[in-house]
């Protein structure tokens, strides 16, 4: 970029900006982490310091059922969906086969389908099917963690599947095609060149898929049964009887554990050798191996 | 291979859809009650109950006494709640607000109450076993109850005010207040806050009449910061909202627990307004209804009833607890006034008139 | 490795091989799909041509076209343009605090830009309705921009309830669905071409009027659908943050399934409001791909 006076303004201008809008961003994260340790049951008025919301939280048996629910669901349902979504990305993205056309409809409806209907459909869903598994097999099942994890499930895929599909789709055929050139099967090319450089659309994904079923009230609400009351849930009821920092301390502690995953899935990503150097500069890469003569290197076909 | 997939997605539509059809509006079918013995309990507890209403120390002592397990999970809508059960969730006791246990009761989806199991049924004060949704009663017994009325800043709107709805639906009132007013984001609620203020029932389902309400409502608006049923009394104890309309229990700890509690009072306005009565039933799908018959027993228990109450300071139909001096001063004296007030109504279900109320509502709002 | 003659026999099976492997890795979420999604979606959609008993119950036996019609009255489609034009603005706004935000992002160095993406992300994992009570004490008449306004020596000032708030609230709430697109757009665009067009003394404005926002066309589609979607449906924000003083159609949807107990014309509803955001995200894809 040139050095011209008009380009260095214009970038100041820029990153004065990008620092308002990370104020805004955590304006009120500080703020609920300032009131965590707030003595006082009110939110909004201040007191004095204390740790006593942090010492409940973990004393509240309640709590800590929530927020074992929660975290179970959200690690199961996000390996799942994960799975699941980064087939169908890779399916849909990569191939051509009849009933594509469908399977890339039915695959965004659930990102765009509002909440609560959603979660009556489900409800309605596992009461039908609920009946007819009690009267073909004599099974007695109820709604239960069990079923809060499919929900999750299958809204998630979706939302995994849209996030690695924009990944698969920034990178062409070539480097699969160079791959299978040199004799590589097809799984050695799934493990050693598409799956690295997919990782961190698999990863945005899965971090995504966290994220909302952590998040998710009203589904998990309608398709909860005895003793599954996951902790936006709990939350959720809180805020009716009234609104404490008992709240903002939980909110915290989740906050810090998500920052922790996301240290370790962070580092995951800057170990690991050729796929490292791949993410790094794919383009460069790319140029070195098709500068070696590989045949197919233009107009990637599927 | 493909047609295979697709004619399994066909037969398991059609399976589901005829499922669906034939069972039409089956609900429970009442069943004949079961038989158990005071104190008797078959097994662990699941409790299905609003939140922050019952204190974990009196479940965990249940718990001892008695050698169960109690599992509590929490709703915060009786309507979520319903639909829950009629899918099939399997909880033994549920609180279901008036009107909700006059649904459940034509839809007999709840066991008739076993009263060799539950003697305290007794201490019940008398109007509180004679409820229009429940005569008897004989599916549920009374849990708690409460008002929904006025929380007002007295410094802000004067000491001698007008006890009556026009504190939030007259907007000649309510725009001088800094901050407005919060009115109940409920259809019921604000519609039936609207109609007592116009002079008739709120279980009115004459159209002109909701009309007319909507109108009000419409007019008041200016005045109105917000609709808004939970946090009511935060808004009014931090200043945000000079008058708040709101359910007794939570307006009265709001106050309490305020810095300045002597600025605001909670009125049930002249014309009239809700009483509303939260009571324990026991679904027919319940599989451990004599542990749920005990545990009914327990919170009615004089003690009991009464550490029910001093914990969330909602009325306490017990009067077994008021009579032996067991429940705190202070709710005892707030809850008297209620004991005479003129005009008040229990809400009732309005059948097909339901959507009406919403939609009056909504378009009270546009 | 001439040793095979491709013949179009060789072709058309290896395509079909092709075809059958793509089948066969898409099954198992497609079987999910159908199964957890597409069968319930079926039976709400039975449901929307039901009728409504007194007590609140679905009647399937009473087929009728009710709800459907009732979706044409006056205060459906009233709610329903509040809630799109709502949906437009935030959307709108959203994109105009995002793209220097994300263009900012986008030109440092790739160490900074992973740190400063996470840095967008992390507020995110907090709990929602944590965050939103959060900004009705910073909005409020004794919040943070209130005391703000009184230290510059003007009044108490309360932002809460507000359609400021609303939209405030909104554009927060969907910043990194904008953000993270317009990143992955703007981040792998070819600056070579900016600098072709510097060489023929465009000045910034023009280059970026001209090169960098076409080709940044894609992300700017991408981060409108996902924030335009969701908009359209939102309510618990507007609620907590707007008072609750209008009805939007995600509220209203809510109060056919629970307060009015009308399952029929809640499906309808929501049947309705998924075929505009159908259409708006074909409507947003053609238009996208044509300034490609």
């Amino acid at each position: 970029m040139s050095e011209s006076t008009n380009t260095r303004g214009v970038s100041r201008i820029l990153g004065l900006n990008a620092w308002m809008v990370y104020v805004f961003l955590y304006a009120p994260i500080a703020l609920l982490i300032v009131f965590s340790f707030n003595d006082n049951n009110n939110v909004a008025i201040w007191t004095e310091a204390s740790f006593r919301w942090y010492g409940e939280m973990f004393q509240n048996a309640q709590v800590m059922g929530a927020l074992r629910n929660s975290l179970l669901v959200a690690f199961v349902s996000t390996i799942v969906s994960t799975i699941l979504g980064t087939m169908l990305a890779i399916a849909l993205e990569r191939y051509r086969f009849r009933g594509r056309g469908a399977l890339d409809g039915l695959a965004y409806l659930p990102i765009i389908i509002p909440d609560v209907t959603m979660a009556v459909m489900l409800l309605i869903f596992f009461f039908q099917a609920f009946g007819i598994l009690g009267s073909l097999l004599g099974l007695s099942l109820t709604t239960g963690i069990p079923t809060i994890i499919l929900a999750h499930i299958a809204f998630n895929i979706s939302f995994v599947a849209v996030v690695v599909r924009a990944r698969l789709a920034q990178f062409d055929n070539a480097l699969q095609e160079v791959a299978a050139d040199l004799y590589a099967t097809r799984w050695a090319t799934f493990r050693r060149v598409t799956f690295p450089l997919i990782l961190p659309g698999v990863a945005g994904g899965a971090l995504l898929a966290l994220t909302l079923s952590l998040d998710d009230v009203v589904v998990t609400q309608f398709v909860s049964g005895v003793g599954s009351t996951t902790l936006p849930v709990y939350v959720f009821g809180l805020v009716r009887r009234g609104v404490t920092p008992l709240i903002n301390a939980v909110s915290v502690v989740m906050l810090a554990a998500s920052m922790v995953l996301v240290g370790i899935s962070l580092g995951f990503q800057r170990g690991g050798g050729v796929g490292a150097q791949i993410l790094a500069d794919p383009e460069a890469l790319r140029e070195e191996i098709t500068a070696g003569g590989a045949p197919h290197a233009e107009g990637a076909t599927t | 291979m493909q047609k295979v997939v697709r004619i399994i997605a066909m037969l398991s539509v059609i399976s589901l859809v005829l499922a669906a059809c034939g069972d039409g509006d089956e609900g429970g079918d009442g069943g004949d009650g079961v038989d158990c013995e005071v104190d008797q309990v078959d097994g662990d507890l699941n409790f299905y109950n609003w939140s922050e209403y019952i204190d974990p120390e009196l479940v965990t002592a249940f718990e001892e006494q008695y050698g169960i397990t109690v599992t509590s999970d929490f709703y915060e809508s009786n309507e979520a709640m319903l639909a829950q059960l009629q899918a099939g969730a399997n909880w033994d006791l549920i609180v279901p607000s008036d009107y909700m246990v006059g649904i459940m009761i034509s839809e007999e989806l709840l066991l008739p109450l076993d009263k060799d199991a539950v003697p305290n049924l007794e201490n019940l004060a008398p109007r509180f076993r004679e409820l229009p949704y429940d005569p008897g009663p004989e599916y549920s017994a009374a849990y708690q109850y409460g008002t929904t009325g006025l929380g007002v800043n007295v410094s802000i709107v004067g000491e001698d005010f007008d006890p009556s709805w026009a504190l939030i639906f007259d907007p000649t009132l309510t725009t001088t207040y800094p901050g407005g007013v919060s009115v109940l984001n409920d259809p019921r609620e604000t519609m039936g806050a609207a109609l007592k203020y116009l002079g008739y029932s709120l279980n009115d389902t004459d159209l002109e009449h909701l009309q007319e309400a909507a109108d009000l409502i419409a007019a008041a608006k200016d005045g109105i910061a917000t609709f808004d049923s939970d946090q009511y009394d935060e808004a009014l104890v931090n200043g945000e909202v000079a008058v708040s309309h709101g359910f007794s229990g939570n307006m009265i700890v709001g106050i309490g627990e305020a810095d300045n509690p002597d600025d605001f009072t909670y009125i049930l306005p002249k014309e009239g307004a809700t009483i509303w009565i939260d009571n324990m039933a026991v679904p027919e799908s319940a599989e451990h209804p004599c542990s749920a018959f005990t545990f009914m027993n327990y919170l009615l228990d004089a003690e009991n009833g009464a550490a029910l109450t001093n914990w969330n300071y909602y009325g306490s139909p017990n009067q077994a607890s008021i009579d032996e001096g067991l429940i705190e001063q202070e709710v005892v004296d707030f809850y008297a006034e209620t004991d005479t007030a003129e005009g008040l109504e229990v809400i009732e279900d309005t059948g097909d008139y339901e959507i009406n109320f919403t939609d009056y509502l909504a378009t009270a709002k546009s | 490795m001439s040793d095979v003659r491709v013949t179009p026999e060789l072709e058309a099976a290896a395509e079909r091989a092709e075809a059958r492997r793509g089948f066969v890795l898409s099954l198992p979420p497609y079987i999910y799909l159908v199964l957890f999604f597409a069968l319930p979606l079926v039976l709400v959609f039975v449901y929307s041509f039901a009728s409504r008993s007194s007590t609140g119950q679905t009647v399937l036996q009473d087929w009728n076209l009710e709800s459907y019609r009732r979706l044409f009255s006056p205060l459906v489609l009233e709610i329903f343009v509040r809630s799109f034009l709502l949906a437009l603005v935030t959307t709108l706004v959203c994109l105009l605090v995002s793209y220097p935000f994300a263009y900012y992002i986008a030109t440092r160095g790739p160490r900074v830009r992973s740190v400063l993406l996470v840095l967008v992300m992390i507020p995110f994992w907090s709990n929602f309705l944590v965050r939103t009570y959060a900004w009705r004490v910073i909005l409020g008449s004794d919040g943070l921009v209130s005391q703000v306004s009184q230290a510059l020596g003007g009044e108490p000032i309360r932002v809460l309830f507000t359609n400021s708030a609303v939209l405030i609230g909104l554009v927060y709430g969907f910043l990194p669905f904008m953000v993270l697109p317009l990143y992955a757009a703007i981040e792998r665009l070819d600056w070579s071409l900016v600098e072709a067009a510097r060489d023929l003394y465009a000045n910034g404005w023009t280059a970026f009027r001209k090169v960098t926002l076409p080709l940044s066309m894609p992300g700017v589609v991408a981060g409108s659908i996902l924030v335009f979607i969701p908009s359209l449906g939102a309510y618990v924000t507007p609620a907590i943050l707007g008072g609750a003083r209008t009805v939007l159609m995600g509220d209203y949807i809510v109060s056919q399934f629970l307060a009015a107990r009308n399952w029929p014309f809640g499906s309808a509803l929501s049947f309705a409001i998924m075929f505009v955001m159908l259409l708006a995200t074909v409507v947003y894809f053609r238009a996208g791909a044509k300034s490609l």
